[in-house]
């Protein structure tokens, strides 16, 4: 694969073209006194990985039902394909996995996914549907007989199987194991690689940043960052320092590049935009320090960071 | 990984009309072959009718007369009325519950599947089950009963309680868009029995006591048993009424049915 070069903002998939395939524009959304969703505008484009990324009950299911035409926004504009979410031929490009308690358990696997197929046009084949959602040799098997992970597989089955050009995946990995996860990345890179577009949602930062494009993280209700994965790590704290310093706190503060200190145990950690300038100032400034310990600030921090942040705006987090 | 998008141009696809009568007719099979293996719809609503018509209709009461018709065919009439309408009621009112309540049905709904078959499919499983019922009963009088039919009185006997028992495919999809996946089996049952008898469905109307008997009209279940009787011969009042009763009620329930859709769009998650 020579995609795999890292040629600076070329990730695979980064090849998205101009044309909007759905659209969220100033949309709100209350359930009675709930403001699920607060002028919210995104925009998925044909041939991209957008992830949908925040804690449970930040909005990103209202926002997929949104775009499903499962609700109606209360403000603003849902199109998807240029129009309405609920016209039939827009409901033939689209595939959906949604979150759901039970499916009809007596009906088998394959008459699951058989039905599903009639709805669309050009479905795919039996064999490569079940091949895609690892479901070979289960297609006999009645829905109530699977596990927890068979049978969010079948759910998967049956938002591929009619082939969509735009597939919604609503916390597609919940309740898989490591295992069924890699083969379920592996199968949505695949439909990507075939030019399908993609808007998924989920809790886990390592999924967002394996997957997608482009990330956009929503807390309650609004989005608070958008960008590459890249983007979105570097726009809360590149970096984390962890080291034992004879300074007092607010000496550490102080130097230059410093975003945020906190004490951990006889330990400061110290997160910081350009961890060298900032360390060799710390190495100035105090010689007794020990135990200095530089790590990148994974998506999970700067998730934590971003939504933190929200709830907390007077922090004294300074990003510029 | 040279892969171009595809932007189809829009409105490209139309269904076709066979296409859409084989989506139909696939919805309907898979309906119909779910339910006939969920023992807990397919034995209860087929097994009660048919145990009490043995019981109270061949068994206890052999030999007696209601209505001016042996009591073997007059308990056609009425427990083959109980059993569509449970068919329909359980059928239709709980299996909506359960998918609406528990996500099905959105993912349904996200699908081009048009809506419409989804309550179609519904519709003719509930009816199969009730004429499912209403052969049984009628096999078990004619052969242990002494039951006399004609061809013509055993196909309206069988027409009249399968078409009567759309109604109560009305009546269960009002209970089933508003009841939760795990009440609505309760309200059926609150619902089911208490009309059942109050119409007269397991003890002949005339036999109820008087304030019973006047109540009775303003029951669903009463109008389609004198549907039935009317055709074994021990009817009162006149059908026309009794199927605009009927049609009333079922559009008292599409109504209902409708507010309860509505209330979904608006609240759920």
């Amino acid at each position: 694969m020579i995609a795999e070069i890292h040629i600076p903002q070329s990730r695979p998939g980064k090849r998205r073209s101009e044309a909007v395939v759905a659209r969220l524009t100033n949309v709100s959304k209350n359930y009675g006194e709930i403001r699920a969703l607060r002028r919210v505008a995104l925009d998925v484009h044909a041939g991209e990985v957008v992830a949908v990324l925040g804690p449970n009950g930040a909005g990103k299911t209202t926002a997929v039902k949104l775009l499903l035409g499962l609700v109606a926004a209360n403000w603003g504009r849902v199109s998807v394909f240029g129009g309405d979410p609920r016209n039939a031929e827009n409901r033939m490009r689209t595939g959906a996995m949604l979150q759901v308690g039970r499916v009809p358990e007596t009906l088998r696997v394959r008459e699951h996914i058989d039905l599903f197929s009639s709805y669309y046009p050009n479905p795919l084949p039996m064999a490569e549907v079940l091949q895609a959602s690892g479901l070979q040799g289960l297609d006999k098997r009645p829905f109530g007989e699977l596990s927890g992970g068979q049978k969010q597989r079948l759910l998967f089955a049956l938002a591929i199987c009619g082939n969509p050009d735009l597939l919604f995946l609503d916390e597609p990995t919940v309740g898989l194991d490591v295992e069924a996860r890699r083969v379920l990345w592996d199968e949505i890179r695949r439909l990507v690689a075939r030019g399908k577009t993609v808007l998924l949602t989920t809790h886990y930062l390592q999924e967002a940043d394996a997957l997608a494009d482009r990330i956009v993280v929503i807390n309650q209700g609004a989005i608070i960052a958008e960008g590459t994965p890249s983007d979105i790590k570097a726009r809360t704290a590149g970096r984390q320092i962890r080291c034992g310093s004879s300074l007092p706190i607010a000496a550490i503060c102080s130097i230059p590049g410093v975003l945020e200190v906190r004490s951990d145990r006889d330990a400061f950690v110290i997160r910081a935009a350009d961890a060298e300038s900032v360390v060799r100032e710390l190495l100035i400034r105090d010689p007794y320090v020990s135990g200095l310990e530089v790590t990148s600030a994974g998506l999970e921090e700067a998730f934590l960071a971003l939504t933190q942040d929200n709830h907390q705006p007077e922090a004294s987090r300074r990003v510029s | 990984m040279s892969a171009v998008p595809t932007t189809l141009p829009s409105a490209a696809i139309q269904r076709s009309l066979s296409h859409t009568l084989a989506i139909y007719a696939k919805e309907t099979k898979y309906d119909f072959l779910g339910r006939l293996r969920l023992p807990v719809y397919s034995i209860s609503t087929v097994m009660f009718p048919v145990m009490f018509y043995v019981l109270f209709g061949l068994l206890l009461n052999r030999g007696h007369e209601v209505g001016g018709v042996n009591v073997a065919a007059y308990m056609i009439a009425t427990y083959g009325t109980f059993g569509v309408m449970g068919a329909s009621l359980f059928g239709f009112g709980v299996g909506l519950a359960m998918e609406r309540g528990l996500g099905w049905l959105q993912v349904k709904r996200a699908s081009p599947m048009p809506p419409f078959a989804y309550f179609a499919a519904k519709v003719v499983t509930c009816m199969a089950f009730s004429a499912i019922i209403v052969v049984l009963l009628m096999t078990l009088g004619v052969l242990f009963g002494g039951v006399h039919f004609s061809g013509a009185e055993a196909l309206k006997l069988l027409a009249t309680l399968v078409v009567g028992s759309v109604c109560f495919c009305a009546m269960g999809l009002a209970i089933g868009s508003f009841a939760g996946p795990n009440s609505a089996p309760a309200i059926v049952n609150l619902l089911y029995l208490p009309m059942s008898f109050a119409s007269g469905l397991w003890i002949p109307i005339e036999l109820l006591p008087k304030f019973l008997q006047r109540f009775a009209p303003m029951l669903p279940p009463f109008h389609l048993g004198q549907l039935a009787l009317g055709v074994v011969g021990a009817g009162q009042g006149v059908p026309l009424q009794h199927w605009e009763a009927l049609i009333g009620f079922a559009l008292l329930c599409l109504g209902i049915a409708r507010i309860g859709f509505q209330r979904d769009e608006r609240a759920s998650g």
